[in-house]
C-alpha cells in the first residue's frame, strides 16, 4: 500500500538537483567478491614475471591481468588451487612460485636455517660444557710492579 | 686451527658462486616446455580471419615460431634478422601476432616487411600463456613431431641465429 | 669548469687517502711518530677534497648543467629545487659518490674523537679506513666517474625517476650509508687489533661507541626506507624482503649481534675472536650490499642501472678487503687467547645464544637471498624465493632471541642462577601472559600467533620496566632511589630504550598483520564505504597540475560516528617526462592506526576504483627503530667512552705484552 509512495519518493530523489547526490554504499570493485577473495588467495602465490618482484594480485602489469583473468575463468570452471597452480607452472617453470616449492633442490633452502641454528647452538654449548681451562698465569716481578703502580693511581672511568 | 679457516672458505665460496652471478641472467626465466609437445592452439590468421592456422598444421616440419606485436620496441630490433633468415628459405617462420589490433598488426608488417608465412593472430593473449608467453619478443623452434626444442626470450640477434637455431635446424633436418 | 674541479678534488682525494693508509699502517708497524703523526691530517684532507668533489656535482645539479651526462641522466630544469639536490645521489655514480663522503665523514669522526687511542692504534684503524676510501675512489675514478661530460649536451635531462621525487630521498640514502658505511669503523678496529697483534677489554671499549652509533643510523636508514616505500608504492606494504632490502638487513642483523658481543668483550674480556669476526663479516655484508645492488646479479626494484663490468670492480674489491682480513683472521685469530670463562647458565652464555641466533638469521636471509642465484649457476632450475620464504624462516628463528632478550639483563655475569631469574621475572611473563590472552580479544579476534606477537612484546617491555624498579629497590647501599637511577650509567638507560623500542617495534608488526583489512570499491561521486568503524565518502576526482606531473585528485571525506575525522586527497599522477604512472596514496596516519586510500583506473567519467585500507598501529613499527635508534645514540654516548684515559696510561696499557 505503501508502495507508490515509496516509487514517488524513489522518483523525487532521483530527480533532485545534482549537488546532493544520492549516497550510497559503494559497491565492491569486483564482479563476485567472493570468487574475487579466491582469485587473489591464489593470486597470491603467484609471481608476477614481469615486474617479479610482486604477485599477481598487487602487480598492475597487463600480463598479470591477463593472468588473473585466467585464474578467474579457471576457477569458474570449477578447477581446485591444485590445477590452476599447476597450471602456471607447466607453463612458467617454479619461477613463477611466489612460495618456493619444496623439493629436492630446494632442501637446502627450506631446512638451512634450522641447521644454521642448529649448528651454532650445538657448538656453542659443547664449547659451554667442556671449556679449555686457561692455565695459571705467573706475574715476573716486573709486572708485579705495574700491576701495583696502576692499582695505585686514581681509578677512572670504569664501567 | 681449522675452524679458523671456515670463514674464509665460505667466503671463497660465495665469491665463487658471485662471479658466476654476473655472466648470468636474473630475469630471465627458461622455459619448462622445452622438450615437450608444442602446446595446442588453434587460431584465425591475421591476413585472412576466415581461415585458421595450428601447430597440428606444421607436423612433419621442422619450423619457428615468432611471438611479436605491433606496440612491442623490440621487436623493431630483430625484424631485419628475422627478415634475413626468411630470405635464406633455412626454415619456415610463422608469426603470433600476441594482444595486438589487426589493422595495427598489418600495418607493422606492411611498413617493416612480412618474413612470416603465416602469423596467427591472438588477440587476447590466451594462447601466449599456453606457451609461457611473458615479454615479446619470444621465439620457439619446433621440430617435425611438434615438440618444442629450443625457446629465445627477447629479440633475436645474428649470432643467436647463427650458433643457436641455423645449427638446430639443420639437426632437426636430418633425423 | 666546475665539474672538472670536482674531478681533480677526487683526484686528489685518492692520493691523500693512499697517504693516510700507507703511513697509517706502515707507521705503526715502525713505530714511526713522525708518520702516525701526518695521518690525522692526511685523513683530515681527504674528507676536504671529498667534500669540494660532492659540492661540485651537487653545483651541477643545480645549476643544472647538462653537460654533465650523470646530471642529464638524472635530472631536470622542472625538477624541484630538494630533489635536484637529492639527485645527486638518485644514480649509481653519485650515490658511490656519497659512500665516500660518507666514509670521509666518519674518517673524520675518527680523528676527531678519538684522544685517548694510543697513537699506533689509531694510526691502524685511520690505515684501514684509508685503504678501503682508496678502493672506493679508484672504482669511481675508473668506472663509475660522475663527472663524465657529453658533448653536445641535451636541451634538458631525462628526470630524477618519479618514484624517488619524494622527501623519503632526502633523508633514506644518508641515513642508510652511515649506517652501512660506519660498520667499516668497527672493522677497522678489528683488522687494527689483529694487525697489532693486541686485543682485549680496552679495544671493545674503545669499538663500542662507534659500532654503536653506526647500528643506529642503519636502524634509522632502513626504518626510513620501510616508511618511504610504504607511502610512496601505493598499495600499503612496508617490507618487501627484496634483495636490496635483505642487503641492509644483514648488516643490521650481524650489526646487532656485534654490539652485544662487544658489551661482553669489553666487561669480561671473552668471545675476543668471535667479536673480531663480527666486525669483520658486519662490513662484509655492507660490502656485499653494495655490490648485490649495483651489479645486475639479483633482480631489484631498487637496483641501480646494472653493469656487470661495475660489478666485478667491487668483487675485487671484496676479495681484497675481506678476503685480506679474513687471512688476517687465521693469521692472528689463534694467537687472541681465551678470555674468562663463564657457566652454562650466566649472562655470557645467554648474550652467545643472542648472537647464534642473530647470526643465523642473518644466515637464512643471505640463503634465500642467494639460493635462486646458486640454483641457476649450477643448472639446477630456476626459481624464486620471496616474502612466504622468509616470513617462514625469520619469525621462529628471532622469536626465542626475543624471549631470551627479557632474561639476559637480569642474569648475572659468570654465573647465573634459573631458579633466581625464574623468580625476578614472574611478574613479567605474568603481564605477557595476559596481553597475550586477553588483549587479541579487545581488538577482534583471537589468534595464536597475534598472541605470541604480543606475549613477546609484553615480556620484553615488562623486563624492561622491571629492570628499572629494581634499581630504585634494591637498596643494599643505602642511596636513595633517585640517587641511584642518577648514577646508573647511560649506556644502561640505553639499552633499556632500545630494547623497549623493540617491544614497541614487535607489536606494531603483530597488530598491523594480524588486524589489517582492505577493501575494493567502485565509487561514484557521493558512494560511501566502510572500514575499521571508518566512513569514506568520495566526492569526485579532478584534473590538477603539479610541477613537472598532471594527477588526477580525488577527495575522500572521512567520518567516524558522524564526525568528520579528515579529508584525503590520493592522486593518480603522470610525470610528462617521463610519461611514468604513479599512484600516490593519501594517509591519514594516528597512534592507533593509519587509514590509506588510493585510487585505482578510473572506470567511466566520474567513478574510480577506490582502495581503502585500516592499518591499525602501524606507526608503532617506525616508532619503535627510532626507539631503538635513540637507545643506541644514548648508550653511545655514556661518559665512560668519552672520558680518556690518561694519555700516559693508556699507553703504558698499550704497550703491555698482550693479555
Amino acid at each position: 500500500m505503501a508502495e507508490p509512495l515509496v516509487r514517488a519518493l524513489a522518483l523525487a530523489m532521483l530527480l533532485a538537483p545534482g549537488g546532493w547526490a544520492l549516497a550510497r554504499e559503494a559497491p565492491p570493485a569486483a564482479q563476485d567478491p567472493v570468487l574475487e577473495q579466491r582469485v587473489m588467495a591464489i593470486s597470491g602465490e603467484l609471481r608476477c614475471l614481469v615486474c617479479q618482484n610482486q604477485t599477481i594480485a598487487d602487480s598492475n602489469a597487463e600480463l598479470a591481468a591477463d593472468l588473473r583473468k585466467e585464474v578467474r575463468e579457471k576457477i569458474r570452471q570449477g578447477q581446485s588451487d591444485r590445477e590452476i597452480i599447476d597450471f602456471m607452472v607447466e607453463r612458467y617453470g617454479d619461477f613463477v612460485l611466489y612460495r618456493p616449492p619444496f623439493k629436492a633442490t630446494t632442501l637446502l633452502l627450506w631446512l638451512g636455517p634450522l641447521l644454521l641454528l642448529a649448528t651454532g647452538l650445538t657448538i656453542l654449548f659443547r664449547r659451554l660444557a667442556h671449556p679449555r681451562v686457561k692455565g695459571d698465569v705467573e706475574l715476573t716481578a716486573d709486572e708485579r710492579d705495574r700491576a701495583r703502580r696502576l692499582l695505585a693511581s686514581k681509578e677512572t672511568g670504569e664501567g | 686451527m681449522n675452524r679458523f679457516l671456515l670463514p674464509v672458505g665460505i667466503f671463497a665460496a660465495l665469491v665463487a658462486l658471485l662471479g658466476v652471478g654476473l655472466t648470468l641472467n636474473p630475469r630471465e626465466v627458461p622455459s619448462p616446455l622445452i622438450g615437450k609437445a608444442a602446446p595446442h592452439f588453434e587460431l584465425p590468421q591475421l591476413h585472412d580471419s576466415a581461415k585458421t592456422f595450428s601447430e597440428k598444421d606444421m607436423l612433419g616440419k621442422v619450423w619457428v615460431l615468432n611471438v611479436w606485436a605491433s606496440w612491442c620496441v623490440s621487436c623493431r630490433e630483430e625484424h631485419p634478422v628475422l627478415l634475413d633468415l626468411a630470405k635464406s628459405g633455412a626454415v619456415p617462420i610463422y608469426g603470433l601476432n600476441y594482444k595486438d589490433r589487426r589493422p595495427e598488426g598489418l600495418g607493422w608488417l606492411k611498413n617493416m616487411g612480412d618474413p612470416y608465412q603465416i602469423s596467427a593472430f591472438d588477440a587476447d593473449g590466451r594462447v601466449g600463456i599456453d606457451y609461457g608467453v611473458y615479454g615479446v619478443p619470444e621465439t620457439y623452434v619446433i621440430d617435425k613431431r611438434g615438440v618444442i626444442r629450443y625457446k629465445r626470450i627477447g629479440p633475436l640477434t645474428t649470432e643467436i641465429v647463427k650458433e643457436k637455431v641455423l645449427p638446430l635446424v639443420q639437426e632437426l633436418g636430418r633425423g | 669548469m666546475i665539474p672538472e674541479i670536482g674531478q681533480i678534488a677526487l683526484a686528489l682525494a685518492l692520493c691523500l687517502a693512499l697517504s693516510q693508509a700507507v703511513l697509517g699502517l706502515a707507521g705503526a708497524a715502525r713505530g714511526d711518530s713522525a708518520w702516525m703523526g701526518a695521518v690525522r691530517p692526511a685523513a683530515q684532507g681527504q674528507f676536504v677534497f671529498v667534500a669540494i668533489a660532492f659540492g661540485c656535482l651537487t653545483y651541477a645539479f643545480v645549476a643544472n648543467d647538462f653537460t654533465v651526462t650523470y646530471v642529464a641522466s638524472n635530472s631536470n630544469s622542472a625538477l624541484p629545487l630538494a630533489y635536484r639536490v637529492a639527485g645527486v645521489w638518485g644514480g649509481h655514480e653519485g650515490s658511490i659518490l656519497l659512500w665516500i663522503l660518507m666514509l670521509a665523514v666518519w674518517t673524520v669522526g675518527v680523528t676527531l674523537f678519538s684522544r685517548h687511542l694510543p697513537d699506533e692504534m689509531l694510526s691502524r684503524v685511520l690505515g684501514v679506513m684509508g685503504l678501503v676510501s682508496v678502493g672506493f675512489l679508484l672504482f669511481v675514478l675508473f668506472t663509475s666517474n660522475p663527472f663524465a661530460r657529453v658533448f653536445p649536451s641535451p636541451a634538458d635531462g631525462r628526470d630524477l625517476n618519479p618514484l624517488l621525487q619524494d622527501p623519503g630521498m632526502v633523508l633514506h640514502p644518508p641515513m642508510l650509508y652511515m649506517g652501512y658505511v660506519g660498520f667499516s669503523v668497527a672493522f677497522s678496529f678489528a683488522v687494527a687489533a689483529l694487525l697489532s697483534g693486541r686485543l682485549d677489554a680496552a679495544w671493545a671499549r674503545w669499538s663500542r661507541p662507534w659500532t654503536t652509533t653506526a647500528w643506529a643510523f642503519l636502524t634509522v636508514g632502513i626504518a626510513l626506507g620501510s616508511g618511504w616505500a610504504y607511502y610512496e608504492l601505493g598499495w600499503g606494504g612496508w617490507w618487501f624482503w627484496d634483495p636490496v632490502e635483505n642487503a641492509s638487513f644483514m648488516p643490521w642483523l650481524v650489526g646487532t649481534g656485534l654490539i652485544h658481543s662487544l658489551a661482553v668483550t669489553e666487561k669480561r674480556g671473552c668471545f675476543r675472536s668471535w667479536t673480531v669476526l663480527l666486525a669483520i663479516v658486519a662490513f662484509a655484508l655492507s660490502l656485499l650490499g653494495t655490490f648485490l645492488v649495483r651489479s645486475g646479479v639479483l633482480t631489484s626494484v631498487h637496483a641501480f642501472a646494472t653493469d656487470p663490468a661495475r660489478g666485478v670492480f667491487i668483487l675485487a674489491l671484496l676479495v681484497v678487503v675481506i678476503g685480506g682480513s679474513l687471512l688476517l683472521y687465521v693469521w692472528r685469530a689463534p694467537r687472541i687467547g681465551l678470555g674468562g670463562s663463564f657457566d652454562i647458565v650466566s649472562r655470557e652464555s645467554l648474550l652467545l645464544v643472542n648472537n647464534v641466533m642473530f647470526a643465523a638469521a642473518a644466515g637464512s636471509v643471505l640463503l634465500g637471498t642467494l639460493y635462486p642465484l646458486a640454483l641457476d649457476a649450477s643448472g639446477l632450475g630456476k626459481i624464486s624465493v620471496g616474502p612466504p620464504y622468509f616470513e617462514t624462516v625469520f619469525v621462529p628463528l628471532m622469536a626465542p632471541a626475543l624471549f631470551l632478550m627479557g632474561v639476559a639483563p637480569f642474569a648475572r655475569w659468570k654465573k647465573a642462577s634459573l631458579p633466581e631469574l625464574a623468580s625476578r621475572l614472574r611478574w613479567a611473563l605474568g603481564a605477557g601472559l595476559v596481553a597475550a590472552l586477553a588483549l587479541p580479544f579487545a581488538l577482534g579476534r583471537w589468534s595464536p600467533l597475534v598472541a605470541l606477537g604480543l606475549l613477546l612484546a609484553t615480556w620484553i617491555a615488562a623486563s624492561s620496566v622491571l629492570q628499572l624498579y629494581e634499581k630504585t629497590r634494591n637498596a643494599a647501599s643505602g642511596a636513595s632511589a633517585w640517587a641511584r637511577l642518577r648514577n646508573t650509567p647511560r649506556a644502561h638507560y640505553g639499552m633499556l630504550l632500545a630494547h623497549f623500542g623493540v617491544a614497541v617495534f614487535v607489536t606494531g608488526v603483530t597488530l598491523v598483520k594480524g588486524y589489517e583489512s582492505e577493501k575494493d570499491v567502485r565509487m561514484e561521486p557521493g558512494d560511501t564505504t566502510e572500514i575499521g568503524g571508518y566512513t569514506f565518502r568520495f566526492d569526485g576526482a579532478r584534473d590538477v597540475r603539479g610541477p613537472n606531473y598532471v594527477a588526477a585528485r580525488g577527495t575522500i571525506k572521512v567520518t567516524k560516528n558522524g564526525q568528520s575525522v579528515t579529508t584525503l586527497y590520493p592522486e593518480k599522477r603522470i610525470y610528462t617526462v617521463q610519461n611514468m604512472p604513479m599512484t600516490e596514496a593519501a594517509i591519514d596516519p594516528g597512534f592507533t592506526r593509519d587509514l590509506y586510500v588510493s585510487l585505482g583506473e578510473s572506470v567511466s567519467n566520474s567513478a574510480w576504483v577506490v582502495r581503502v585500507q585500516h592499518k591499525p598501529f602501524i606507526d608503532w613499527i617506525w616508532g619503535g627503530c627510532l626507539l631503538m635508534a635513540l637507545g643506541g645514540a644514548l648508550a653511545a654516548s655514556d661518559r665512560r667512552y668519552r672520558f680518556a684515559l690518561k694519555k700516559e696510561r693508556a699507553e703504558a696499557y698499550a704497550s703491555a705484552p698482550a693479555a
